[in-house]
């Protein structure tokens, strides 16, 4: 109420302590993650490594070299477009899960899309597979959100099923239809795809590196999003579904038309993924191709405060993450599941912090208020 | 395909079908405790995962299924633990918290299973055990009387999570607390405590779930073996109505899909195997689209309780 009153009568109250506020709300995820390493350090003195030894592989694995510096940004790239997806649900309040099969749709489509019009040349072919596996992950997408829409359907779970429906479905396709028939020809029926035509490929940013073109789509489409969210009345509308659902329908707002549309606009993103991984990386689609980064995604998303401009050295931070990972269970043989199990302890203290960002908030809400209230008084 | 009718084939159907409802009974009951006290939580799947591993290492290595299970049981409990920490001491989004406590346990369960045992290796887990008199019968002695005791278990659960939940002042706390946190702290009852509780119990049943996967079903451990059983269950309780009898039928009509599919495949018919294995999560979903909007939930489900809040 009082708060009501203020913004009517006076200016919003000065935002004084908002830097520390940002410096605090930055801080509380590195420090979930600082204990979420510190708790891998002891797992690995448990596993019989040398904590030290297996963080030190881990650095310099990424930033000993330029190759490590660049495999940290390629896996960077999906988590960035998966994570604008995550970042557009959550701020609606729609939790998609479904990064893994939204990433499965894109790529499926950027290997059917290309091989079936491979005549094209690349300045054509390579815009509309984009769009195309865009469209295909918005379909995957638009399945849960349209269910949650009409039927009140929980679209965590059915975000899941339809991650495992896409798995099958997948390897379906590539051991049938999809099948390279070079694997036919020489007997070995491996399951993936042909290789897709060279230019559709995309360009490298530097020679000799896997560092390709998706990884500056991705960082503008950061920007289109963050202007999509906070430029435009939908992308104000979905933010607003997300901080009060119950206000905005009273507002005559169609909660379920802008929560369906997130979660549409986040398969479509998270599709986008898969495109890049199969045009920039594989240049054909095979198991595996989503490499947990719809549910890494998830991760950096958070880690980024859910803020499309956060997430980008979120996901540069995970993907040298992902790739140090690599480098340390070579380093000191210990499985790189050890970094799914970090990274679930990142997820839980991050939410679980999340207690004393809005504490602090509170805190520094109510201070503003005094603060206004004693002006008021003095101008009276 | 007129072989798929015969008495044999639905007689083997129904005993797998018997057999393969056990983790989801489980999983889905404890689910429906925690949901009841109006946690969700969506960890149940990597809660499943490292009990399964923790109950075959320990029956690998002492050879004894109810050490194995025990163990089970404890790891349960502390995954439990955390879960309510994080989601009722801490308040987080559940919704997060529980994927994060997912992925946790797929991790750590893999990581596990590759550091200390590293190869597929089958352990003697929990005997088939033939109920003197009804398991004599015929056609139904089969397929419902010589189960191993877990599966029996699991069926027992289901009247007895009914008597704790409808009957007891346990359960009566429970469903206040779900249902309006406020008004039942205002009577004196510890939100925290009650939900810290029925999370637990529910972690220690996924417990079981993982550990009747692991020891009695299937005898073996594998990476991420659940495959996703553990989110069918938290999809089971919606579809059940948060009532033990109503998951127990969801439970059942998921494991008979389940081994009718896995008979399809034994005989041969001409179904891509992948379609036959997507058959179960398809049916979540339209289980989920058929049900939701009837039941009702635990009005304070997935809410967080702070005092003096409202």
């Amino acid at each position: 109420m009082e708060s009501k009153k203020l913004s009517t009568q006076s200016r919003p109250p000065k935002t004084a302590l908002h830097w520390r506020e940002a410096l605090f709300n930055a801080s509380v995820p590195l420090a979930a993650m600082l204990l979420a390493l510190l708790i891998g350090a002891i797992m690995l003195a448990l596993l019989g490594a040398n904590p030290l030894q297996a963080y030190a592989a881990l650095v310099t694995g990424v930033f000993g070299s330029v190759s490590g510096i660049t495999q940290a940004l390629v896996k960077a790239t999906p988590l960035l477009l998966v994570g604008l997806g995550i970042c557009i649900a959550f701020r609606a309040s729609v939790i998609n899960i479904g990064g893994e099969g939204q990433i499965i749709a894109g790529a499926l489509m950027a290997t059917w899309f290309p091989l079936t019009f491979r005549t094209w040349p690349g300045w054509l072919l390579i815009p509309t597979t984009l769009i195309m596996g865009f469209l295909a992950g918005a379909a995957w997408g638009f399945v849960p959100g349209i269910l949650k829409a009409r039927l009140n359907v929980n679209e965590i779970l059915s975000t899941v099923m339809m991650n495992a429906i896409a798995v099958q479905l997948m390897n379906m396709l590539i051991r049938g239809p999809l099948i390279d028939p070079a694997g036919i020809t020489a007997g070995t029926y491996l399951a993936q795809s042909e290789r897709l035509p060279e230019q559709v490929w995309l360009p490298r940013l530097i020679p000799q590196t896997l560092l390709h073109a998706g990884a500056i789509l991705a960082v503008l489409l950061a920007l289109a999003v963050y202007i999509f969210l906070w430029r435009t009345t939908i992308g104000y509308r979905i933010r607003a579904v997300g901080l009060n659902p119950d206000a905005t329908r009273y507002a005559g707002l169609n909660v379920p038309f802008y929560q369906a549309l997130s979660l549409t606009l986040a398969g479509g993103f998270a599709g986008l993924a898969g495109v890049v991984e199969v045009l920039g990386v594989q240049h054909r689609l095979l198991e595996g191709i989503t490499s947990g980064y719809g549910f890494s995604g998830i991760v950096a998303a958070l880690f980024g405060g859910l803020h499309p401009l956060g997430l980008i050295p979120a996901s540069a931070l995970f993907g040298a993450l992902l790739v140090g990972a690599d480098k340390m269970q070579r380093a000191v043989q210990v499985p790189s599941a050890l970094i799914d199990t970090i990274l679930g302890l990142v997820v839980l203290f991050v939410v679980g912090s999340a207690l004393w960002t809005r504490r602090w908030a509170a805190r520094r809400m109510m201070a503003a208020l005094k603060q206004a209230e004693k002006d008021e008084e003095e101008t009276a | 395909m007129n072989q798929l009718f015969s008495l044999t084939v639905i007689a083997g159907i129904l005993t797998s079908a018997i057999r393969l409802a056990t983790p989801y009974l489980y999983a889905a009951i404890g689910e429906a405790f925690a949901q009841t006290s109006g946690v969700v939580n969506l960890g149940v799947d990597g809660i499943m995962l490292v009990s399964g591993y923790a109950a075959f290492y320990v029956t690998l290595q002492t050879g004894n299924v109810w050490l194995g299970l025990l163990a089970a049981m404890l790891v349960g409990l502390l995954m439990g633990l955390l879960m309510s920490f994080i989601s009722v001491t801490l308040k987080a989004e559940q919704g997060i918290s529980g994927i994060g406590l997912y992925m946790f346990g797929l991790g750590l369960s893999s990581l596990l299973f590759k550091v200390m045992v590293g190869t597929v290796k089958t352990v003697s887990g929990f005997p088939a055990l033939k109920l003197p008199l009804l398991g004599d019968l015929p056609v139904i002695g089969p397929i419902f009387f010589q189960h191993s005791l877990p599966v029996y278990g699991a069926f027992l659960l289901v009247p007895v999570a009914w008597w704790v939940l409808d009957r007891t002042t346990w359960g009566l706390q429970i469903k206040a607390v779900g249902q309006n946190p406020a008004a039942a702290d205002s009577l004196g009852v510890n939100v925290d405590r009650v939900r810290y509780f029925s999370v637990c119990v529910g972690a220690i049943l996924a417990g079981m779930a993982g550990a009747s996967l692991s020891i009695a079903l299937l005898n073996l451990f594998q990476e991420n073996m659940t495959a996703g059983q553990g989110f069918i269950a938290v999809a089971l309780v919606y579809f059940g109505g948060w009532k033990p009898l109503g998951i127990m039928g969801g439970a059942l009509l998921f494991s008979t899909v389940n081994a009718f599919q896995l008979w399809m495949q034994v005989l041969g018919v001409k179904i891509p195997s992948d379609v036959a294995i997507m058959m179960p999560y398809l049916l979540t979903i339209v289980a989920l689209a058929v049900t939701v909007s009837r039941a009702r939930q635990p009005a304070a489900l997935n809410k967080p309780f702070e005092r003096g809040e409202n």
